[in-house]
């Protein structure tokens, strides 16, 4: 649905995004992720035609930005991040010109207000007039303009900035739900939001894509070897020794009682073995987890290393680089 | 079909904006005010003169014309109330939406740049034109007490050499409002810039060089003459109408060059 290749921005001298490609399918919800400054809001620019790239190339639903922008911008709706309102109308005179601009028919222009007046739940605003609402109900404002027209494609920059946590969860959901009908791009530097939004990620830093994948992937392939946590209560001396002993543990560690981090092979599945272990020795098995490391930290860790000594594919997974490299 | 929705459109965005703020308001009654004000005083004027005139030992000259005299004369005055009162019609006009970010919800949705050019120009437009109107019903007072109406064909001339001139104004202005995110320097560029279109008017001099007498041309003024006596000019018509497409196309180069500026 969104075809990115090599897609370079310059302002002046200083650019802004370089060499950035990704796919999006169709129907896919894919999370763009970075932190500020990194280049996210100019590529979402680049892809509602709003500014041109100097270099590479961007289709949206098989249009080039550069050569047919009035079908892209047809099939795409988006928000900015400080969401483009007129302060002066209310939100129904504002949705009604949004209607217009896009090219909803007339017969078809009440519904479809409607419609996104109640995915949005706006609807006890929509006499206000826009510059009176508050932040969060101008984000939905925001949003509801872009789904208005029932686009293919949405382009969302940060569109849970700004909201109270209900309304955040609200968000969340309203996307996961325009999720497989619509194609969605949205950004943020929220990384929980990622994980349980988004069906993939595109990392992206100084204007370059650092990573790309499935949240749970990028998980596993940057974890190098499985880490699992094990919580017991009343401890042999030798259950250290025993827990080193069964087949795929790499390495014990014993940071306080009762508590042991057990590095394995990667790939390899300790757990039921832990278990066994811990029951058979008598002792309560209190918790028994699998310590990922959280997108949080791969965050960090792809965005605050030298991102020249590392090549931008993160996709052969840099064994164990994991948590020594980590500056912040 | 859809570019008209979508300029009409644009047209209603700006008049919803104009009269859900003060400026459409404030813009009409100055208008009305000034346009009254020139009338009442012209129309002194006249009655003073063709007493004085029927009075003479001669008889009188050649009889006094409504249309000369009073018509013409405050439609002359209110192409130069329009110089100063246009530009804050159209300073707003991009300036705002660039501050506002209002600029890229436009810009990403499927409208052309001489879609939103012109819903923009028309809405300006149209509201000058709504002025103009309003000073009208002064002159319907004529036909209706003078013993000897007015002809209506110089009026008509005369309407549309005020509303050609203004839609100048307005294109120019419009132009500057691409320039800049800040209105007061939109405002103040077109102002200063309609006033050197004035002056230019200035340099007409039958006896000047062939340079001085087409720089004079220029003076957006000097164009009204012929149009406010009741003659189609042609060439003045086109004059004004080219003024306009410039304008225009200036203020789409502006925006489309933004773009790619950035």
């Amino acid at each position: 649905m969104i075809e990115v290749e090599n897609l370079t921005k310059r302002y002046g001298r200083q650019t802004a995004v370089d060499g950035v490609s990704f796919r999006v399918h169709k129907g896919e919800i894919l999370g763009f992720l970075g932190p500020n400054g990194a280049g996210k809001t100019t590529t979402m620019r680049i892809l509602t035609c709003y500014l041109p790239p100097t270099d590479g190339t961007a289709r949206v639903a098989g249009y080039d930005v550069f050569e047919q922008p009035l079908e892209v911008k047809r099939r795409v709706g988006y928000t900015p991040e400080t969401p483009t309102l007129y302060p002066d109308m209310d939100v129904q005179t504002f949705l009604d010109f949004c209607a217009k601009i896009k090219g909803v028919p007339a017969r078809d222009r009440k519904g479809k207000i409607a419609d996104a007046v109640e995915k949005t739940r706006i609807g006890d605003v929509r006499t206000t007039l826009i510059g009176r609402l508050s932040k969060g109900y101008r984000q939905r404002v925001g949003l509801a303009q872009a789904i208005l027209h029932n686009p293919e494609v949405l382009i969302l920059d940060e569109p849970t900035a700004g909201l109270d946590p209900k309304q955040i969860i609200e968000t969340r959901a309203l996307i996961k739900a325009l999720g497989g009908e619509h194609t969605v791009v949205l950004s943020t530097h929220i990384l929980p939001e990622v994980s349980m939004t988004c069906g993939r990620v595109v990392i992206i830093n100084k204007g370059r894509v650092v990573a790309e994948d499935t949240p749970e992937n990028l998980t596993h392939r940057l974890q190098g070897a499985a880490t699992v946590r094990l919580e017991v209560r009343g401890e042999g001396p030798e259950l250290e020794s025993a827990l080193g002993a069964i087949p795929g543990v790499k390495a014990v560690r014993h940071p306080r009682p009762g508590v042991f981090e057990i590095d394995a092979d990667a790939g390899r599945d300790v757990r039921a073995d832990l278990a066994r272990l811990v029951v058979a020795k008598g002792l309560d098995l209190l918790a028994l987890a699998q310590a990922g490391m959280s997108l949080e930290e791969i965050f960090l860790h792809l965005t605050t290393t030298d991102v020249a000594a590392e090549p931008p594919a993160a996709t052969e997974a840099p064994p164990a680089a994991a948590s020594g490299e980590v500056q912040a | 079909m859809t570019a008209l929705r979508n300029i009409s459109a644009l047209v209603e965005k700006e008049w919803r904006h104009y009269f859900g703020s003060p400026i459409a308001y404030v813009a009409l009654c100055i208008w009305a005010l000034l346009f009254g004000g020139f009338y009442f005083l012209v129309i002194n004027r006249f009655i003073v003169y063709s007493l004085r005139a029927g009075a003479s030992e001669f008889g009188g000259g050649p009889k006094l014309s409504l249309n000369d005299w009073v018509i013409s004369g405050v439609l002359h005055n209110m192409a130069v109330v329009a110089l100063f009162i246009t530009p804050m019609l159209t300073m707003r006009l991009f300036a705002e939406e660039k501050r506002q970010g209002t600029i890229e919800l436009l810009a990403t949705a499927p409208l052309t740049s001489t879609q939103i050019i012109l819903g923009k120009f028309l809405g300006a437009l149209g509201l000058y034109a709504l002025m103009i109107v309003s000073g009208l019903v002064n002159f319907a007072l004529l036909w209706h007490y003078a013993t000897v109406p007015p002809e209506w064909k110089p009026l008509a001339t005369g309407v549309l050499a005020l509303l050609l001139v203004g839609g100048c104004f307005i294109a120019l202005g419009l132009f500057m409002s691409t320039l800049t995110r800040n209105q007061i320097v939109a405002g103040t560029l077109t102002f200063g810039l309609l006033l050197g279109f004035w002056i230019l008017g200035w340099m007409d001099d039958p006896s000047a060089g062939a340079v001085t007498q087409f720089i004079a041309r220029l003076g957006l003024l000097t164009h009204l003459e012929d149009l406010m006596k009741g003659v189609v000019a042609l060439p003045d018509v086109v004059f004004y109408l080219s003024f306009i497409v410039f304008g225009l196309f200036l203020a789409h180069q502006s925006v489309e060059s933004q773009r790619w500026r950035a």
